[in-house]
């Protein structure tokens, strides 16, 4: 595709504008921004990874997973703000998704080490972890809340933190799952997948293409499980004292 | 048997959330075996002053010593499990009353045995069909009773109950009356109960505390409370009279 085309598809954005305009629904400003971000954004992105990719350098490929990973974890973490410690938790978590996926897929040479492989997948891979991290933070927030009674209780019959605040736990990391697991479900039934249809529109062979679906979508299960898990287990203890009691809730 | 002998003592205890002052220098010992009555306003600070002795919260100056021994020295699992508390409102968790019943042990990877759960029930008055119920199933009274049986399961050197019996009828109060008494009389058990009856302070107490505005106004001997020369215990006791 050419610039000169690239710059006919504006027509998209103008639609919305004109639209916007006429019924006076105010959308203009933010979809100019949008566009304009968008447009810089992801050429940036794209030079950067031209870039990196005709540099063969690993280096260059975990300056760009550090620069994933601190972004998600920029996000994540207005939604735990109340637990102590959050960035370090999510760092690693993140982190740790990354490292596991990435060498099952070079360890059993699904993919080949590459840039071309690694920074795209890593992308998925960490936009994922950050999206289950955010479903789960607020979750779990509401769950503690809603259950203060039931985890007081237990405490106050000799239970551990652990055991006081199972229920939530579980519940939080069920329900931050679930979305990803149902997804799957309908998946190509409504809609193509974007990576999907993206790479058959570049002309790969459909049925390849979906075979690189599928792999994406295994892999994002074992993405969300293993964030929602982690992020759980690492955020509890921050909830308890020394004393196994309850800290105090400050607004969430 | 030794006189007198105190379970749980108060030295000076403070305790604030964030800059309001809940509980203001409370000095005070509970006697072994014997039951203590609390009464006092509600914010009081009574409720607070259980989940202190029982470790739910730590204070925020002066020492709480079980057995001797400042509670802070022991593991806070065991101190729940020997320092009882009944809740005021009887949290249950989701499920049967036997899995409420069974829950103190199965936090320690134990099993209650169904004879003992029977056993229990029938203690605080609840018929052994019951067993298999659902909590939802349950009035506020039966929660109360299950809640009860559910803190006996650790068999606690101290019981502390807050407010146990503000949702029964009057019969089902005096059967947890009664109840209480007996486990105090066989298992020796000391008993701290909170109440908002003053009639049921007096005639089930040993000694009672007077608690107002976070602070401990009296202790005195349950039959003595009507007649205390303590101003405000007397506009305390005449108000909740008339
Ligand atoms: N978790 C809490 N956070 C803030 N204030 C509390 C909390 N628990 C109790 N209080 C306050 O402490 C005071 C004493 O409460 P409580 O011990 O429940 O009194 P009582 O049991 O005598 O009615 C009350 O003013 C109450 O509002
Ligand atoms: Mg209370």
């Amino acid at each position: 595709m050419s610039y000169a085309t690239l710059a006919l598809s504006l027509v998209f954005v103008l639609i919305p504008i004109l639209l916007s305009k006429t019924l006076k629904l105010g959308l203009e400003k933010d979809t100019i921004i949008a566009t304009i971000r968008s447009i810089v954004q992801l050429l940036i992105v794209g030079m950067i990874l031209k870039f990196v990719f005709t540099s063969k350098s690993f280096i260059f490929i975990v300056l760009m997973l550090l620069l994933m990973i601190s972004a998600a974890t920029q996000n994540a973490r207005k939604k735990g703000k109340a637990i102590k410690g959050m960035t370090w938790k999510l760092v690693v978590t993140f982190v740790a998704v990354e490292v596991l996926t990435q060498s099952i897929l070079i360890g059993f040479h699904i993919i080949r080490p590459t840039a071309q492989y690694i920074i795209p997948i890593s992308g998925m891979v960490v936009g994922n972890s950050m999206v289950l991290a955010i479903l789960f933070l607020n979750r779990f927030t509401a769950e503690v809340e809603a259950r203060q009674d039931e985890t007081e209780l237990i405490l106050s019959l000799g239970g551990t933190p652990k055991q006081a605040i199972q229920a939530s736990l579980i519940s939080s990391i069920k329900a931050s799952t679930i979305p990803t697991i149902e997804s799957q479900k309908t998946i190509g039934l409504v809609q193509l997948p974007g990576m999907m249809s993206g790479q058959i529109i570049a002309g790969a062979d459909p049925v390849q293409a979906v075979q690189f679906q599928l792999l994406i979508l295994f892999l994002l299960l074992t993405t969300a499980v293993v964030t929602s898990i982690m992020i759980g287990f690492l955020s509890y203890p921050a909830l308890f004292n020394k004393r196994m009691q309850m800290m105090k809730q400050k607004e969430i | 048997m030794t006189e007198n002998q105190e379970v749980i003592t108060l030295s000076h205890v403070y305790y604030a959330d964030g800059n309001v002052s809940i509980l203001k220098d409370i000095t005070g010992s509970f006697l072994k075996g014997k039951i203590t009555t609390i009464v006092g306003p509600s914010g009081a600070g009574k409720t607070t002053l259980f989940k202190l002795c029982n470790g739910l919260i730590s204070p925020a100056s002066g020492d709480i010593f079980f057995n001797g021994k400042r509670i802070d020295t022991y593991e806070p699992t065991e101190l729940r499990r020997n320092v009882g508390i009944a809740l005021q409102s009887p949290t249950m968790i989701s499920g049967s009353v036997w899995e409420n019943l069974s829950l103190p042990l199965t936090l320690q990877g134990k099993q209650l045995q169904e004879k003992k759960a029977k056993e229990l029930l029938k203690l605080v008055g609840l018929e052994e069909k019951f067993l298999n119920q659902n909590v939802k199933d349950l009035s506020g009274g039966q929660r109360q009773k299950v809640s009860i049986a559910r803190t006996l399961v650790n068999q606690p050197k101290v019981l502390l109950l807050d407010e146990i019996t503000s949702s029964l009828d009057r019969v089902s109060q005096q059967e947890i009356e009664a109840l209480i008494v007996r486990i105090n009389k066989e298992s020796f058990t000391t008993i701290i109960w909170i109440t908002h009856n003053l009639e049921q302070a007096i005639s089930i107490g040993d000694y009672s505390w007077v608690m107002m505005g976070g602070e401990l106004i009296e202790i005195v001997e349950s039959s003595r409370l009507l007649y205390s020369k303590n101003e405000s215990v007397q506009q305390f006791v005449k108000g909740d009279i008339e």
